[in-house]
């Protein structure tokens, strides 16, 4: 069982490799749309590369109103 | 052309269509590749009866006011419609709202009754004001077992035992109240009649017309006024099946046009282009030779329908693009905010007409539509039969702000007297717009005449309600506005809100302040964002109730600073 570091951590570094930014470049506090430079549909494309890695589900509600990494780990670890 | 005319109410509209065809799928509810359900017109009925009942027995009566805050999901409709049933008068609010701002909307439509899904339930509860609230009746959805409802009633358990009574509503009567934007202390409740949406209804279906065996692919949430309309009052009138799918991932819907052979969808500017890139992507993809094929094709399209659209010699000539959509869509209706023509051009060169017009809530939806003979991208169509818009004070080249008279449009601001006489002018629904009409009847859109802004997603946002997220703010006072009302252009495009600082004498901008206000604009929804500051030197302009003067304050700005050089981004 990963432990929600682990988890915070594996998300910084997909959204770093599929958004191609630099991994030093995001931290677990950050807001996403603006690090990423994304808008709510990419986002809904990063969650479903994140559902694949780490193999739950989450419906698109999940992540209504949640613009950091950390809450976003917090939701998947949840699910794990 | 429907006919409505028999007909008071919405809910006797959709009583007698449920009636009508009551073997005809009506609504179909699918989460990613999964069917939740499916069901006819009779089954739909059945389904409302005894929520509509539940509610008459627990004190619901004529023009009482029920919410309804829930993603895009088959309860929504079968919800809706038990209000109607019941006579009663539907507060729909958008789901993405804060908790806190629900609750404010809640409080100021009074709503009696609240279906609300369970994990936006939590959220309301827990949030500050929850108790101020009157609700009488609150139904949670999809609650788990032994959840903690606060009070409520699971909506799969609320069930009348009473004998079913259709509450009779007139014409004139309020069948809504919509919130055109505003949360921050002045909400704009719109009151529309259940005149404005019959008439609305035929205009829609006088150009894209409903039927047994059309589908529409239901992707916004059924609170946004276009898929209220052709998502729900359209298509049920006409004994039509409604899909809903409860996902916005591109994958899912991509898959859905041919699973539902799907007929019509409607969308908002930023998923519209969003399939655009996708499709491109895939062109792109294509080996070279095919890729030449191709783009002869799409030449050929092109050239063979400027005229009008012919969909059937389009789906013959690009069978592939339109095999992708299922095969059987006949158009895509985007709205809700401004559209790129260059993408409106690019789905008209491969056959796929898009419905792209003008409308605001407070006119009923629609206003406008593009009519095809010939298709235009450059404007957002004519007025659809029933609306009379004309140019008021128009300059030398025709622009000025544009006015809607309908029947379509809302009766009045909810409370809110001086803002309804601002806005309903002589019988002509100020819209706030700048636009001309062209010798072709189109109207054009040029800019708006209004402190605001619509962002892709079709969100309104004026800047004053957003004021509050930076009060306190160590600076001698602060306003927000939208960049286009300060330094106005012709365009309605890359709509952006700017943050006004007047700083305190001798204080300087530090970077602990700039960390400030990024910190604090993080905390709005990311459509809500400031994009920009701009130091200004100068106590602001205010009246003698110390309110800031903001047509001055903006007209200060314009005529002493350059947009380029004083707008500096966050």
């Amino acid at each position: 069982m990963r432990t929600l570091e682990q988890t915070t951590d594996e998300i910084l570094e997909l959204a770093a490799t599929h958004f191609k930014i630099s991994r030093d470049e995001i931290a677990p506090d950050d807001d996403f749309f603006k690090k990423l430079g994304i808008n709510s549909l990419q986002a809904l494309d990063l969650l479903t590369r994140l559902e694949n890695h780490f193999n739950v589900e989450l419906p698109d509600y999940e992540i209504q109103g949640v613009t950091d990494f950390r809450t976003l780990a917090e939701r998947i670890q949840s699910r794990l | 052309m429907l006919d409505l005319t028999k007909y008071n109410s919405l809910g006797q509209a959709l009583g007698d269509a449920l009636d009508r065809w009551p073997d005809e799928v009506c609504l179909i509810e699918a989460d990613r590749e999964r069917e939740n359900c499916r069901l006819t017109y009779r089954e739909f009925k059945q389904a409302a009866a005894p929520l509509s009942s539940f509610l008459q027995q627990n004190g619901f009566q004529a023009a009482s006011r029920a919410a309804i805050i829930m993603t895009n999901q088959s309860k929504w409709l079968i919800s809706a419609y038990a209000i109607f049933h019941a006579g009663g008068v539907l507060v729909p609010l958008d789901y993405k709202l804060s908790a806190s701002e629900q609750i404010e909307l809640l409080a100021h439509s009074k709503a009696e009754a609240l279906v609300v899904e369970y994990h936006l339930w939590r959220a309301i509860t827990a949030a500050a004001g929850f108790d101020r609230l009157q609700l009488k009746t609150a139904l949670v959805t999809e609650a788990p077992p032994g959840a903690d409802l606060k009070g409520a009633v699971r909506w799969e358990e609320a069930r009348g035992d009473r004998e079913l009574e259709f509450v009779e509503r007139e014409r004139k009567d309020a069948a809504c109240i919509v919130y055109s934007s505003g949360t921050g202390g002045r909400p704009k409740g719109c009151v529309l009649t259940h005149e404005n949406y019959l008439e609305q209804c035929v205009a829609l279906t006088s150009l894209y017309p409903f039927w047994p065996g059309v589908r529409y692919l239901s992707i916004l949430p059924t609170n946004h006024a276009i898929d209220f309309m052709v998502g729900f009052i359209g298509p049920f009138t006409c004994g039509a099946t409604v899909v809903h799918l409860r996902t916005l991932r591109p994958e899912y819907v991509r898959e859905a046009f041919p699973r539902y052979k799907i007929t019509y969808m409607a969308l908002v500017p930023m998923v519209l282009k969003n399939l655009e890139k996708g499709l491109k992507s895939r062109f792109a993809e294509l080996p070279a030779h095919k890729r030449f094929v191709f783009d002869r094709l799409v030449a050929l399209n092109r050239r063979l329908t400027r005229k009008q659209p012919n969909l059937n010699l389009s789906r013959r000539l690009l069978k592939q693009v339109h095999e992708a959509f299922g095969g059987e869509l006949r158009a895509l209706f985007v709205g809700g905010a401004f559209m790129d023509p260059a993408t409106l051009q690019f789905f008209y060169d491969l056959g796929i007409q898009v419905g792209n017009g003008y409308g605001l809530t407070e006119a009923g939806t629609a206003v406008t539509l593009n009519d095809f003979k010939p298709f235009r991208a450059d404007t957002v169509g004519k007025p659809l039969p029933g609306m009379e818009v004309k140019v008021v004070n128009p300059d030398a080249e025709g622009v000025g702000q544009v006015a809607v008279r309908s029947k379509t449009v809302m009766s009045y601001y909810l409370d809110d007297p001086d803002m309804t006489a601002e806005t309903i002018v002589d019988g002509w629904l100020m819209t706030g717009d700048l636009g001309r009409i062209d010798e072709m009847g189109h109207l054009q859109l040029l800019g708006r005449v209004k402190n605001m802004i619509v962002t892709e997603e079709g969100k309104n946002v004026y800047p004053e309600d957003i004021e509050s997220t930076f009060e306190g703010l160590a600076v001698k006072e602060l306003c927000v506005f939208a960049a286009n009302y300060v330094w106005p252009e012709r365009s309605m495009m890359g709509e952006k809100l700017i943050l006004i600082l007047r700083l305190d004498e001798g204080q300087q901008f530090t970077d602990d302040l700039r960390d400030e206000i990024a910190a604090r604009n993080r905390r709005l929804l990311n459509f809500k964002r400031v994009s920009g500051y701009v130091i200004w030197d100068e106590d602001f302009p205010r009246t003698a109730s110390l309110k800031i003067k903001r047509n001055v304050l903006a007209q200060q700005i314009r005529e002493r600073r350059e947009r380029q050089t004083a707008l500096i981004e966050i």
